[in-house]
Formats: structure tokens, sequence, C-alpha cells
């Protein structure tokens, strides 16, 4: 599945890169996560609390169990804190 | 009807209050709130965004309210990048008929934007920087809204 990859905040200081396209061998969010976390130890420093990481799919917000669409955006980053 | 800014510059409280109201008579309220940067130990304090789904999602927030209470108009404005204390950071200014209307919509929309608006704030203190964790209470305060 090829995904346009966003990463912000902390998330993107561990992986040392704001954004990313790659073909990854994933079907939803958290197999996206998975097959990232292989990558490097920046990626894997990044996705080793699953808890503490929000994602949005299109510029949606959703969960780790939401289905992949080929070429879609999917953003990858901590809980925000605007306001 | 609500406009949605997310921009760098400073805003004015009574220029846009103002402009909510200004050759209208059928307004009878505007409530408003501004959030600044804190000081104290803080020195500064960098806000990053999603610039493709900012827009959208405080857009959907303000367009929820909207549904909500009967609003006659509005301003949201939400500044990003490097800010200092006392800066202003975020701008809710809500105009409806009457005040119990303006003051739910205006609270509404902070407590859904602090959970559900995509900015990210990292602060500086003593020559070191650290993210701001996300807190459980700004969880419970859009919760009580459901």
């Amino acid at each position: 599945m090829k995904l346009d990859l966003l990463y912000f905040a902390w998330v993107r200081e561990r992986i040392g890169l704001d954004g990313e396209t790659r073909d990854l061998a994933a079907h939803t969010v958290g197999e996206a996560l998975t097959a990232l976390s292989a990558l490097g130890d920046g990626y894997a420093s990044a996705f080793a609390e699953p808890h503490r990481l929000r994602f949005a799919l299109d510029q949606d917000f959703v969960d780790a169990d939401a289905a992949l669409r080929e070429g879609a955006e999917l953003a990858i980053f901590p809980p925000v804190t605007g306001g | 009807m609500i406009t949605v800014r997310v921009q760098t510059e400073a805003f004015d409280l009574g220029a846009e209050t103002h402009a909510l109201s200004d050759g209208r008579t059928d307004i009878g309220a505007v409530a408003s709130f501004v959030g600044l940067v804190r000081g104290g130990e803080i020195e500064a304090m960098t806000l990053e965004h999603y610039p493709a789904m900012t827009a959208k999602a405080l857009e959907a927030i303000a367009a929820e309210a909207a549904g909500r209470w009967p609003l006659l108009d509005g301003t949201v404005i939400h500044r990003h990048g490097r800010l200092l204390p006392g800066d202003p950071i975020v701008l809710v200014a809500i105009a409806a008929a009457h005040r119990g209307d303006a003051f739910a919509a205006c609270a509404f929309i902070m407590d859904y934007l602090k959970t559900g608006a995509p900015f990210w704030k990292k602060e500086e203190t003593g020559g070191e920087s650290r993210w701001v964790e996300a807190r459980a209470e700004d969880d419970a305060a859009r919760d009580r809204w459901r």
C-alpha cells in the first residue's frame, strides 16, 4: 500500500523526517506502524508506545484499526496540545 | 458563518469583536476568549501544526457549535510559530442574540479545540525545550459536552 506519511512533534523528531512516501505491507494504520517500526531505531522509538500516538487519514482523525487506502495521507503524531 | 484563521501574526481582540457586531443590530451578545502564553519558567513556546488539516478541523468544530446554538457570527484565530510569554495564542469570539448561547458556544469551541485541532506546543525553559503533554483534564472538559 503506497502512502504519503506525515510526522509531527516528537514523532517527527525521533524519526528525523517530517514526511515521506512509502510502499508498506499494511492494510490498517496499526499494521503500518508495525511495518515502519522495522525500518530503524528512530521509527521503533517513535512508535514504542502506541497509546501515546494519534492518527489522521486524509486529514480526519482515525483509530489504529482504520483501513488504509492506496495513496492516502497518513499522519502520525502525539495527542494534540493547542489552545 | 464562523470564520477560522490560522496565522503567525498577532491579533487584536477589540478589532475582531468590533468586526463581528459593526453595522448590525440583531446581535445582543459577543462572548470572547483569548488564550495567552503563560510565563513563569517558560521563556518561549513554539506551536507546530498540520497545515492541511488545521483549518478543516477548526471549521468542523465551529460548524458543530453553530449546529448546537443559534449563533449569528463568530471568529476563531489560532497562531503558530514561536511565541513569548504574554503573547496571544488563540481567540474565540462568538456573536448571538443572547448571552447564554454566546458563552456556551465560546466555551464549547475552546474545549473541542484543545483536544481536536492538530497543534503541538514545545516549551523552552533554561535553554532546554520539551513537548507539552496532553492533559486528561482537557479530555474531561470536552466530554462534558457529549
